[in-house]
């Protein structure tokens, strides 16, 4: 693979990577919002391997595949599922975002300055070694950022749940692109809490629509000060 | 140098394999057998299980209760023999590096083993009462003793491990299995703070994973192989290579996020809430020692921020932490009305005055911060235990409906008496040294630092009138009529009480743990 292919190619699949972040923004409905993550599972993956490709480092390529697998395949099922047993327990409403704290063309906005702000942050980052893999770094930072304002603004149970899981996918791209990734044994060890955190979330999710009747995270203020 | 050993290998394997072991003994009996109908159906129909189990249980012994006693003593004794051996001869690591002990990890085994202790020998009380209320399951009580220990093991591989990955892995892992501790009673509160505890601190602690994936990013360009990377004895020793505006902005992501942990603003929200909904025991383990396994993880990585950045980063960063969140806790101190979520507020209260000692640094700092940690550990867990007694004799946790405790249990009202009284820094207890410890290095590190103690110590006062007052409130008085008294003796008082006596003695004199605490203050401080 000649240098320039590299370079377009890695590119590609940040840039991948950061429109599944703002299309999570931009989605309501809770059953699209799980599809643009899976691809952004995917997109994350192929980061990995092209960065394992470039270095012939097959260690690196089977955890790419890994976290693919994960990313893009087992959590999006999780979550489908729950979302399946919501929509047969309530009715369609619980599947949708019906009202977020900040409105689409907000949160748009916000996903730009975020991503700016991720620019800004990480320029010690890129100046440490001028690769093109860190120059797409702040990628990485925006997405996590993103998945940040994402779990805060949104108010339905599992869109915050996926929330949580683009600030992981961001994180994960960061040590990508940083450093071809972390330790093999660190990476299995997040990626393992990571899952079982994400059932944790779900079994959470059936038992706040079981004692709250709804999956809005509004409904939860009987504890405060 | 490190030296490696079978001995130690066994000594640094068996605090995290010991409570495994329990909790998988715990677990293969259930998981073997099919799970009967009848359990199954008790989830969904409430009233059909009522009938059968409970005239069998107050006769039926539970065994399995008392064999949670047995990892924490396995804890105290590996940590004992961790400290004679690094006193001895430094340093000792195994597993190729991954498991690692100093001082501060004895340190830190022994406060986990002790208060582990306490929790694990005032849970079978608990579990009792909660049978007697028919709260609890034959399965809850199972459940129950698996998540403890998975939790124990969880936090001593946070402690014991070298690598800062599998630390924060551990520390994760801790959040992951008392979700259902503290969401245990599914309802309405209990779902609620579960939710908000899980979702708080695991994004918390993504940000200290991403700092920790900068740090490593910082030294693979130092130079320092991958395998090496992320191990601290390397980091700290090599940390003046480290680029200091990555190295920044590491530490502060990794500060702000195992602070979320350790019960530290701006991610605290889940404290109070967690800590009021766990069982009793659970609380006691998360506020005595959670929250300072966390801030041991804060401790490690301000060695190495200091050796690279110079100690005045951390030093702002932690102090301005400290008073932020000693403000907040002393200010919803004053309008507590739950009993249970004071003595949450109260563990913020400690932890930032741990943090307050952090920025301060100085050898004498450091030592107060250490022994702080056993202090609070020791007292709050007893604490707690109380708290849940209280619970289950008075059936409500809000402070105004309970009065008269000393009359009514005098055991249980003598014990929380005197743990808030240990919260409070009263002179036979270790809180009170090490509070006077952290004054005395804050008015001796400069004028800045000076005047950040004084107005410390200004919502220290008010925090101790407002705990103080309640507590008066609820132990003073006459007792209730209406209420039937209980014996005597109170079941699972005496490990509290053991607890508490090992607090006042802590405070009266060190004995021979000043070798360790010194050494361990060493080996977090300037190099």
């Amino acid at each position: 693979m000649s240098a320039g292919l590299y370079t377009q190619l890695l590119d590609l699949a940040c840039g991948a990577f950061l429109l599944a972040a703002v299309l999570v923004l931009w989605g309501r409905e809770l059953a699209a919002i799980v599809r643009v993550f899976a691809l952004q599972g995917v997109a994350l993956a192929a980061v990995g391997l092209l960065l394992g490709a470039h270095e012939a480092r097959w260690d690196l390529i089977l955890v790419a595949l890994a976290v693919g697998v994960l990313r893009a395949g087992v959590l999006p099922y999780l979550i489908r599922r729950a979302l399946a047993v919501s929509a047969a327990d309530r009715g369609s409403d619980e599947v949708r975002e019906t009202q977020p704290l900040v409105n689409v063309a907000a949160s748009l906005l916000t996903a730009a300055l975020l991503t700016l702000l991720a620019y800004a942050v990480a320029r010690p980052l890129t100046e440490l070694n001028p690769t093109p893999a860190t120059r797409a770094l702040p990628v990485g930072l925006a997405v996590v950022l993103i998945g940040f304002f994402v779990l805060v603004t949104r108010r339905r149970a599992l869109a915050q749940v996926v929330g949580f899981l683009l600030l992981d996918n961001g994180i994960t791209a960061t040590a990508f692109l940083a450093t071809s990734g972390v330790p093999v044994i660190v990476e299995l060890g997040v990626s393992f809490d990571v899952l079982l955190a994400v059932l944790v979330l779900q079994i959470l999710t059936t038992r706040v629509r079981e004692a709250f009747g709804t999956t809005d995270i509004d409904d939860l203020r009987e504890l405060h000060d | 140098m490190p030296y490696l050993s079978h001995g130690a290998a066994l000594l640094l394997t068996a605090p995290v394999a010991a409570p495994l072991v329990v909790a998988a003994a715990c677990a293969l009996p259930h998981a073997r057998m099919p799970r009967p109908a009848a359990v199954r159906s008790h989830d969904r129909l409430p009233s059909v299980p009522a009938a059968e189990p409970f005239p069998a249980q107050p006769r039926h012994r539970h065994p399995a209760d008392w064999a949670g006693l047995v990892p924490p003593v396995v804890i105290v004794l590996c940590g004992s023999l961790l400290a004679v051996d690094v006193l001895g001869a430094g340093p000792v690591s195994a597993c190729s590096g991954l498991l690692r002990a100093d001082a501060l990890t004895a340190w830190m085994l022994l406060v986990v083993g002790s208060v582990a202790l306490i929790a694990c020998g005032a849970a079978p009380g608990y579990l009792a009462g909660e049978r007697a209320a028919g709260r609890a399951s034959a399965r809850t009580g199972w459940h129950y003793q698996v998540l403890v220990q998975s939790f124990l093991a969880a936090m001593c591989l946070a402690v014991l491990t070298a690598n800062l990955g599998v630390l924060w892995v551990a520390i994760e892992a801790t959040t992951i299995v008392t979700a259902f501790l503290v969401g245990h009673r599914r309802t309405r509160t209990s779902v609620e703070a579960a939710w908000k505890y899980v979702v708080i601190c695991s994004a918390g602690i993504a940000l200290a994973f991403l700092g920790t994936v900068l740090l490593y990013y910082a030294a693979r360009q130092a130079g320092i192989a991958e395998a090496w990377a992320l191990d601290w004895p390397t980091l700290a020793a090599h940390a003046d290579r480290l680029d200091p505006s990555v190295t920044r902005l590491g530490i502060t992501l990794v500060i702000l996020g195992f602070g979320a942990k350790a019960g530290l603003i701006p991610l605290h929200a889940w404290l109070p809430d967690a800590h009021s909904q766990a069982p009793a025991p659970v609380s006691a383990l998360m506020s005595g020692v959670l929250l300072s396994v966390a801030f041991a993880a804060i401790l490690r990585y301000r060695a190495i921020a200091d050796a690279a950045l110079g100690a005045d980063f951390t030093r702002v960063l932690l102090a301005g932490i400290a008073l932020l969140t000693l403000a907040l806790a002393a200010g919803l101190l004053l309008g507590q009305r739950d009993y249970k979520r004071m003595l949450a507020y109260s563990s913020m209260e400690h932890m930032s005055l741990i943090a307050l000692g952090a920025a301060i640094g100085s050898p004498l700092a450091l030592s107060a911060v250490l022994l702080h940690i056993a202090g609070h550990g020791l007292a709050k867990s007893a604490a707690f235990c109380a708290s849940g007694r209280i619970l289950h004799l008075t059936g409500t946790s809000r402070i105004g409906r309970v009065n008269g405790l000393l009359a009514r249990a005098p055991s249980v009202g003598g014990v929380f008496g005197f743990a808030v009284v240990a919260l409070l820094a009263f002179p036979p207890f270790s809180l009170f040294a090490s509070e006077l410890g952290i004054a005395r290095a804050g008015f001796t590190a400069g004028t800045v630092l000076a005047w950040v103690t004084s107005a410390a110590l200004l919502l220290v006062l008010t925090a101790f009138a407002a705990l103080a007052a309640r507590t008066a409130r609820m132990l003073l008085g006459p007792a209730p009529t209406a209420a039937g008294s209980p014996g005597a003796t109170e079941p699972g008082i005496w490990p509290l009480a053991l607890g508490l006596t090992a607090c006042a003695a802590l405070g009266v004199g060190l004995g021979p743990l000043t070798d360790l605490l010194h050494a361990a203050a060493q080996a977090i401080g300037d190099r």
